[in-house]
């Protein structure tokens, strides 16, 4: 499959290495060609775009209308909600997920339709069930459906 | 009225003053603390220490009351999402979003913001709902550089009509920085043209302004 990759950081770029090595096309998109440089190195023999994720333009140099798959993993919230919107009802796209920081945020745009990956009810479910020294035998899509938080304080 | 501006940047800062002058409620949310320092110096109590694409600062702004939400930020992205968030989350009866590069103006379309605009004068009057009539009026005297934004209104005997920008051989020290056509404020270009019922806010050295003005209108 072509995937698409907005976010060139740890986890876009370790994922890009990931999917190409098992054969599939990726093409990855970052604001700065330095992204590229640090995390992904020579090796990588995919499609490299410099641009913004919002912009159809480098959407489309990075192959988005033959994707079967983007997902936005920049540091912003907000850019990756509006890039996955975006992907989905313009070039409907068949997978598309935001990766998260905002709890709330990405609730709401669940329930938007949007699928959403929030790392901080991961990360923080993972580590509470390792301080109470339980193993981590419960599947990950546990701790995003139904996430360990704080009561909300007004 | 009940406003909500979200960024402390010149737009929000204006656009507050401005609301706050003409007798609206006004909070404005901006989230960096030197610069909310700064403003509550000038405004008080309407400046709120949070983020606007936060659901917690947004109800602890008292959101779900608001009639108006406009997000001025510098990050399009921001307010794309800020606005969306009070349409869903709030039901804000009318969003209003800057938008910092003209090339995204689509995707706010797209997205479903009733506004888009990109100039504060432009915001000003959507939220207002009134166009003033008359044919040249001052918006507002910048502090530094003897510079004043003025509205003109485009009538069917104004010597600009049917020329585009370039055409017009505008003064030096005089910019044109948004037409607004059918309520729409669009960012104009060399090759856009000035139509009858147009609205078109210039940027002008004040002492070049009655050079600007034989542009746009018919001489008394």
């Amino acid at each position: 499959m072509h995937v698409v990759i907005l976010g060139c950081g740890r986890t876009g770029s370790t994922l890009a290495r990931l999917l190409q090595q098992q054969g599939h096309s990726v093409a990855v998109i970052d604001r700065t060609r330095d992204a590229f440089r640090r995390y992904l190195g020579p090796t990588f023999s995919g499609t490299l775009v410099v641009g913004l994720g919002i912009d159809t333009d480098v959407l489309l140099k990075a192959g988005i209308r033959k994707a079967d798959a983007f997902v936005a993993m920049t540091g912003g919230d907000n850019t990756n909600l509006t890039a996955a919107q975006l992907v989905r009802d313009e070039f409907h796209v068949p997978k598309v997920l935001a990766r998260m920081h905002d709890p709330l945020r990405s609730d709401a745009y669940r329930e938007m339709g949007v699928d959403t990956l929030c790392t901080t009810d991961l990360g923080v479910g993972l580590t509470y069930d390792f301080l109470q020294g339980r193993g981590w035998d419960k599947p990950a899509a546990e701790y995003l459906n139904n996430p360990i938080r704080p009561e909300v304080e007004e | 009225m009940y406003v909500i501006v979200v960024g402390g940047g010149k737009v929000g800062y204006y656009l507050t003053k401005a609301l706050t002058q003409e007798g609206h409620e006004v909070l404005l949310i901006e989230r960096d603390p030197r610069r909310v320092a700064q403003l509550t110096e000038e405004l008080g109590e309407q400046v709120f220490l949070g983020y606007g694409d936060e659901m917690r600062t947004m109800r602890q702004a008292g959101a779900n009351r608001a009639d108006v939400i406009v997000a001025v930020t510098g990050g399009d992205e921001d307010n794309l999402i800020i606005c969306q968030m009070a349409r869903r989350c709030f039901q804000t009866p009318r969003v209003i979003a800057r938008v910092n590069y003209p090339k995204n103006r689509a995707l706010f379309d797209r997205f479903g913001i009733d506004h888009v605009i990109s100039s504060t004068e432009a915001i000003l009057m959507m939220v207002e709902q009134q166009i003033p009539s008359g044919h040249v009026i001052p918006l507002a005297a910048l502090k530094e550089g003897n510079l004043e934004i003025v509205e003109i209104e485009v009538d069917a005997e104004s010597p600009a009509l049917g020329k585009t920008l370039a055409q017009l051989n505008l003064p030096e020290g005089t910019s044109v920085i948004s037409i607004v056509r059918q309520g729409r404020a669009i960012v104009p270009q060399a090759d856009t043209d000035v139509r009858e019922g147009d609205t078109v806010i210039v940027l002008t050295e004040i002492r070049r302004s009655g050079e600007m003005r034989r542009t746009f209108t018919k001489a008394a």
